[in-house]
């Protein structure tokens, strides 16, 4: 069918919006409230444009038909948004130079854009106190333009629903159930809801003093370790191309930023595998539960903990490789240099904002009184420890991490994207099953970016059936076999955040499906472009069980490495 | 119906029913305790947060407990034609609370109601199931001290 | 009085059902003698009353009147006098200003109407009219034809007097007649039949199209032609399709589906069962407001007597036609009457509305193919499947068929329920039938469909009801409140209270309808305030701007809401700006409330000469701004006054003036 866009003929799909043919061809429609792949609910109206009977339709949500006439910027439509604007202003604290989000704003873009040049519209505003309880999220009911993009996510994405609309009219507010604080809930601290706030309402809780105190302390010896997905979306926030493979820079910039040494999460990956697939081939061959679930991601495991506390069985009992590396680092490193464990302050850089919750978990402490990690801080949150420090990151040297902790195979950095847990852990258990690679080192089956990709492999004699998963609503109708005892499936591999932590909670904002591709395929280049390409193959971590811990599920391994769960209550 | 019936009534994950229930809910308590919304989220598996959602969106649903007697003072068009902005003035200088406030005695609670559909004898208020109609604020401030002299004598009695 | 039951359980199979109630018209039914039959129906209908029966008005307004101390006080003096009579509850018959009204139907004589009934009259009417066989005069509201009709030829014909005269009661015409919980009399009136009819002689789009030709159009407000909307669901194809009728009437100032569900609900649900033969909906939903507990309980009874009689449930009267029918009830949220947000809260959640199309014929509750209509269309729905489609079409005008309810309250002194043929004149309505303004004070506006319509002026009177005369003043049909509004009426008081009640209600949704309307409220607040609570110059400079932007912000609101509540959220704004420009300005420019209306621009004294110092103001006054000794002139502090009126309103000798 053929419909006119501000008098140009377009070919359009019977089913599509006005907004999705006026993406296609190019024509900027503005939007609040819209989130790709999910029901658009028309709340903001923003995006109104005018049909052929001066009727404003949202773009969003109004199906083409044939002949339509649309007019995206008649002076109906430019009032109305204008309008619009001037109205979620007077109800918005003028905060913007001391705003997290100032300069990555929907909102702040929007007045720039229509020219709003006064607070037209003055008045009583709403209130709601701040909400600065959780480790990893806190709440500014007061910045919120109430979008319900946050809402949808936590709901429908994310299956966890923390948060809802409450009260009525314009005294509604997102808030958690009875008004609590996030951290009396099921939140998960995904952050995804912070990746979908188009303003400041949401942000990560930050830990950018501590982390600059322990710098300034002399008598500090900090380690930072950085996670995989980091390296493939930091240079966004500093305007490189979404993808820039950015891993010897980001060494070279913690230097100068005073970190004593650089180790790599991607180290702890291969060790997380190692261990890994040790779990799972132990399980299989002593009949064990099963299938085991992967247990890297802390918003999965806080998930399983609060939905499904009786399937806390089938999780590997495996440390995630952040919480690997701070234990590693705090005994094994400790020991070798001799430094007091005390004195030594691990500074996480993750995609991701539940793991500033993981960090303070008791029992992933070797010492169980003292933290293993220190302090997480989000890729945003490193971007903007950048920034304060004056360094371009776009103009720093390629530099190497430190050893012992600093080496790494293609199959840690592939934890990064969902699926690559699951393809490291085969290539390794495969070589420990048979003795050899696989014949293949890629497994395609459990790559991009859908919420469910399964598969089978045959290793040795036995087909082992997988599944990789992410985005937490995906994940249900698997739990609910194993509840019922219906599941054929030996390892399922779960990430909360939809994609994996390439698009986690602590990624860089504005974040958009053609971002998290290109992050992706950074991810898989920087695999295919290492010469060790499997966990098994990491020289320092030959070492690190020769000198210390023994074999993989060996004591000392159990000791340091793996770790158990608990039932969480609360509303 | 006691809170464990209207549990039995209502079949699990049925989340159509949510609004039934909280009406049941209301019906036992007065208003709706905080454990009871947590429990009707379990019993019907959807988040808490929704049902606090739902509970606080339509006005029939409190949070607190009432007064034993609940004023509610009808601001319709018709109602508000007839003065009935008055009359709620009169209650609440005569009560000292505000609407949606209860006395320190947990006598009386006023609530406002945007209609209750019987405009032809504005201006109206509903004390607990009764209807008045007809009022001025001389007539208002009489019912008021009728219900406190009965109160009164139910105490002596 | 289970008598069709009766002769159900005894002498009728059951599949000769639907020809016994087809025929206690025609006196054709299988086993049932005619002359049974018509015995039957004069009986139920009190043609034929056997012994003396006594009907009290017992809806909502009869209630609120005292009806209930009323009919204890008739239950307690029949016993007392001995006398053998049936004591019945009937529903509204429309003339609220006058309840509680009595009817008595002695045998052999016409039935009487009673008005404003106390208990103090029921020994006199006892005595003289069940006892004696005479009218009471003074208390009469007039008599219904009768065979014979020079019985008791002092009392007039009940629609000869004024306020029934030029009402057309066909939807209403059992509403305050029958006893509304008893089907038997619903069915010896002509109920059913056209159900029975349907199901035997029509094919479902037989319906729609006679629906269509009959030129039915909602009565909930936008006048949506009723049978085009069947048709699309009907069209959708799917295993399960939803009617719902929506009850949820949240108008301020509208109780004409109350009065219905309370008077007549038989008839509501036979107009849902024809409709959900017509599209092929098997369940069926009434969503009721809590507010209407009266309305509820009988919709119950209503269901469980049709469900017994086989007109509800499976196999319907043996066609093979099944329908289950079940009560929602409402938890009050006006924005719920929007059919997206009422299917929202079926399903268990915040009323909110979601953008259309898709519309719910096409997708609605869980998703299937849903018929949401009021009360009022769906009460519409027998007439014209007895009457046929030619009858109905007649009534009404060229665009706008049959009648239309109209609650009639405000300033004005029949206050009630008023059927009346589209095309009848609003002066009509207001001045015929309502008998105008009381007082003696002078007509200013009337607001319809309020809060979504207009407030409409004098010139405006003698324009023709109809959907679309309406909409061209300004107004619009709405589901049908009639608003009077006198002299002490302030217009710019008005848009605030439908401000208010609009911010009060949006559900929060969209940014227009929530943030737009709370602007509007505080430009509205800020141009009726006195000087007195302006601290500052800006404060005044707002006033002005406020002023500046009021009617960029209505349009805006209008044009982008998501629902019909937020298009319709400024109507109150736009219409009394256009039609009472001078009071704003009067406000505005002047600081004056001309209807004396807006109290925070009153400022109040006592006049000292009046006052006798009884200190009942003092004591009234909830801030304390009243001094004064005992038996001495007292006065008031403007520093502490809030200007709330209690004084004025409480003051017994007239020495508190407002200026």
């Amino acid at each position: 069918m053929n419909i006119k866009i501000n008098n140009n003929e377009f070919w359009a799909n019977p089913g599509d919006t006005i907004l999705q043919v006026a993406k296609r061809e190019g024509i900027k429609i503005p939007t609040l409230c819209y989130l790709s792949d999910l029901s658009p609910t028309g709340a903001c109206r923003i995006c109104v444009v005018e049909i052929e009977n001066g009727q404003l339709v949202p773009a969003c949500a109004y199906p083409v038909y044939d002949g339509m006439v649309v007019q995206t910027n008649s002076k109906k439509v430019r009032r109305s948004r204008k309008s619009i604007i001037e109205l979620l202003i007077a109800n918005h604290p003028q905060d913007c130079l001391v705003c997290v989000r100032n300069g990555c704003c929907d909102l702040q873009d929007l007045a720039a854009e229509y020219g709003v040049r006064s607070y037209r519209y003055v008045g009583e505003k709403r209130s709601g106190k701040l909400d600065l309880a959780s480790p990893a999220v806190e709440r500014d009911p007061e910045k919120c333009i109430l979008c319900g993009r946050c809402v949808r996510m936590c709901h429908e994405v994310q299956n966890v629903g923390a948060i809802d609309f409450v009260d009525r009219g314009f005294y509604s507010q997102v808030a958690p159930a009875m008004n609590r604080s996030l951290n009396t809930t099921a939140c998960v601290y995904c952050g995804q809801c912070i990746v979908a706030c188009p303003v400041g309402a949401l942000r990560e809780k930050s830990y950018l003093k501590q982390a600059w105190e322990a710098i300034n302390d002399p008598d500090i010896h900090v380690i930072a370790q950085v996670a995989p997905a980091v390296r493939v979306a930091i240079g966004e926030e500093f305007g490189m191309a979404p993808g820039s493979i950015t891993t010897g820079k980001i060494p070279a910039a913690l230097r100068r930023i005073g970190i004593n040494e650089v180790f790599d999460t991607n180290f702890a990956a291969d060790l997380t595998i190692m261990e890994e697939a040790n779990e799972l081939i132990e399980r299989i061959q002593s009949g064990g539960k099963l299938p085991l679930f992967t247990s890297c991601s802390p918003g999965w495991i806080k998930y399983v903990e609060h939905f499904y506390p009786e399937l806390l069985e089938y999780i590997s009992t495996c440390k995630s490789p952040q919480g690997m590396q701070g234990a590693v680092i705090k005994s094994y490193y400790a020991q070798k240099t001799g430094i007091d464990p005390k004195k030594i302050f691990v500074l996480s850089i993750m995609p991701c904002t539940a793991k500033k919750f993981e960090a303070g978990r008791p029992e992933l402490s070797v010492s169980h009184t003292e933290p293993d990690v220190d302090v997480v801080l989000s890729t945003r949150e490193f971007a903007r420890m950048m920034r304060i420090a004056g360094i371009d990151f776009t103009r720093m040297p390629d530099e190497g991490f430190d050893d012992p902790l600093g080496e790494s195979t293609g199959a840690g950095v592939i934890f990064g994207a969902s699926g690559g847990v699951m393809e490291a852990a085969l290539r390794t258990a495969h070589y420990m099953i048979t003795g050899k690679d696989m014949d293949r080192i890629d497994f395609t089956p459990v790559r991009g970016l859908q919420g469910v990709k399964e598969s089978s492999i045959k290793i040795g004699n036995a087909t082992l059936n997988v599944a990789a998963v992410s985005g937490l609503h995906n994940i249900d109708h698997f739990l609910e076999d194993v509840r019922n005892g219906k599941s054929t499936y030996h390892f399922i591999e779960v990430m909360a955040c939809p994609g994996g932590c390439i698009n986690g909670g602590g990624q860089p904002l504005p974040s958009t499906p053609e971002k998290i591709q290109k992050r992706m395929e950074a991810i898989y280049e920087i695999d295919r472009s290492l010469p060790k390409r499997c966990s098994h193959y990491n020289e320092s971590i030959k070492t690190l069980y020769d000198e210390f811990l023994g074999k993989p599920g060996g004591h000392k391994s159990h000791e340091i490495l793996h770790t158990h769960f608990t039932k969480r209550e609360s509303i | 119906m006691r809170s464990e019936e209207v549990y039995k009534k209502y079949p699990r994950n049925e989340a159509s029913n949510m609004i039934a229930m909280l009406q049941d809910v209301q019906e036992v308590h007065g208003y709706l305790p905080e454990d009871d919304i947590i429990r009707v989220a379990k019993h019907l598996n959807v988040p808490t947060s929704r049902v606090y959602g739902v509970a606080t969106f339509y006005n029939q649903f409190r949070l607190t407990p009432l007064g034993k007697h609940v004023i509610r003072v009808c601001r319709g068009t018709a109602c508000h034609v007839k003065g009935s902005l008055d009359i709620l003035n009169t209650l609440e200088a005569e009560l000292g609370i505000k609407a949606g406030e209860t006395t320190k005695d947990l006598q009386f609670t006023i609530e406002t109601v945007a209609c209750i559909g019987a405009c032809s004898i504005a201006p109206v208020i509903v004390i607990d199931d009764k209807y008045y109609g007809g009022l001025t604020s001389k007539s208002v401030y009489k019912l008021i001290t009728e219900y406190r002299k009965k109160e009164d004598q139910a105490d002596k009695a | 009085m289970n008598t069709f039951k009766e002769i159900l359980s005894k002498k009728v199979p059951a599949d000769k059902f639907v020809e016994l109630i087809r025929g206690s018209y025609d006196g054709t039914a299988a086993g049932v003698s005619p002359a049974r039959i018509a015995e039957l129906k004069s009986k139920l209908t009190l043609e034929k009353a056997e012994k003396p029966v006594v009907m009290v008005g017992m809806g909502t307004c009869g209630l609120a009147n005292g009806a209930q101390a009323v009919y204890d006080t008739f239950e307690a003096e029949l016993k007392k006098y001995g006398v053998d009579a049936e004591l019945t509850r009937v529903g509204c018959v429309g003339f609220c200003a006058e309840e509680v009204i009595v009817d008595i139907k002695v045998p052999g004589f016409p039935r009487i109407s009673y008005k404003r009934v106390t208990p103090e009259n029921v020994d006199t009417i006892i005595e003289r009219t069940l006892l004696h066989k005479e009218p009471v005069i003074q208390k009469a509201l007039g008599k219904y034809p009768y065979s014979d009709d020079s019985l008791w030829p002092e009392i007039p014909f009940i629609q000869d007097i004024p306020f029934f005269k030029i009402q057309k009661k066909v939807v209403l015409e059992n509403c305050g007649v029958i006893d509304p919980e008893n089907i038997d009399q619903y069915l010896a009136r002509g109920g059913y039949h056209a159900l029975s009819d349907v199901l035997i002689n029509k094919s479902p789009l037989d319906v729609i199209k006679e629906t269509k030709l009959a030129g039915l159009r909602g009565r909930g407000g936008g006048g949506f032609p009723t049978g085009k909307k069947w048709e699309f669901a009907y069209q959708a194809k799917n295993d399960q399709k939803y009617l719902i009728c929506n009850a949820d009437e949240g108008d301020p100032g509208a109780f004409m589906d109350r009065a219905v569900l309370e008077g007549d609900p038989h008839r509501v649900v036979e107009g849902m069962i024809i409709a959900a033969y017509a599209i092929g909906a098997s369940v069926g939903y009434v969503y009721c407001r809590a507010e209407y507990p009266l309305a509820i309980s009988r919709l119950e009874k209503t269901i469980a007597d049709a469900t017994a009689y086989g007109l509800l449930g499976d196999n319907i009267l043996n066609s093979g036609f099944s329908f289950h029918l079940k009560i929602k009830k409402g938890a009050g949220a006006f924005v719920c009457g929007e059919e997206t947000a009422l299917i929202h809260s079926i399903e268990g959640r915040r009323g909110m509305p979601r953008p259309r199309p898709p519309f719910p014929a096409v997708s609605g509750l869980f998703g299937k193919p849903t018929i949401i209509n009021n009360v009022e269309t769906f009460a519409n729905v027998p007439l014209i499947f007895r009457n046929g489609a030619d009858w109905y079409a007649a009534i009404g005008t060229a665009k706008s068929k049959g009648t239309k309810i109209f609650a009639l309250s405000g300033k004005v002194v029949n206050t009630g329920l008023v059927e009346v043929p589209m095309g009848t004149t609003i002066r009509d309505i207001i001045f015929t039938v309502g008998g105008g303004i009381p007082d003696g004070k002078a007509f200013k506006a009337v607001q319809i469909g309020a809060p979504s319509g207009g407030a409409l002026p004098e010139k405006f009177l003698d324009t023709e009801i109809d959907y679309e005369n309406l909409k061209a003043v300004g107004a619009m049909m709405g589901s049908g409140g009639l608003v009077v509004m006198d002299e002490t009426t302030c217009m710019v008081d008005l848009a605030k209270f439908f401000m208010q009640f609009i911010t009060s209600e949006s559900c929060g949704k969209c940014i227009p309808c929530r943030e737009g309307t709370k602007r509007l409220l505080e430009i509205l607040e800020r141009i009726t305030k006195s000087y007195r609570e302006e601290e500052t110059e800006v404060d005044s400079l707002m006033r002005f701007q406020g002023m500046l932007y009021l009617e960029r912000l209505a349009d805006v609101i209008k044009d982008t809401s998501l629902c019909g509540l937020g298009q319709t959220a400024a109507n109150p704004v736009i219409s009394t700006l256009k039609n009472f420009r001078d009071e704003y300005e009067a406000h505005l420019y002047d600081r004056k409330c001309p209807a004396k209306a807006c109290r925070q621009m009153l400022t109040y004294t006592i006049i000292e000469d009046k006052c006798i110092g009884c200190t009942l103001c003092a004591t009234r006054c909830p801030v304390n701004a009243i001094s004064g000794n005992r038996k001495e002139p007292h006065f008031i502090n403007q520093d502490i006054c809030t200007h709330c009126g209690q004084c004025e309103l409480n003051c017994r000798f007239d020495a508190i003036i407002a200026e």
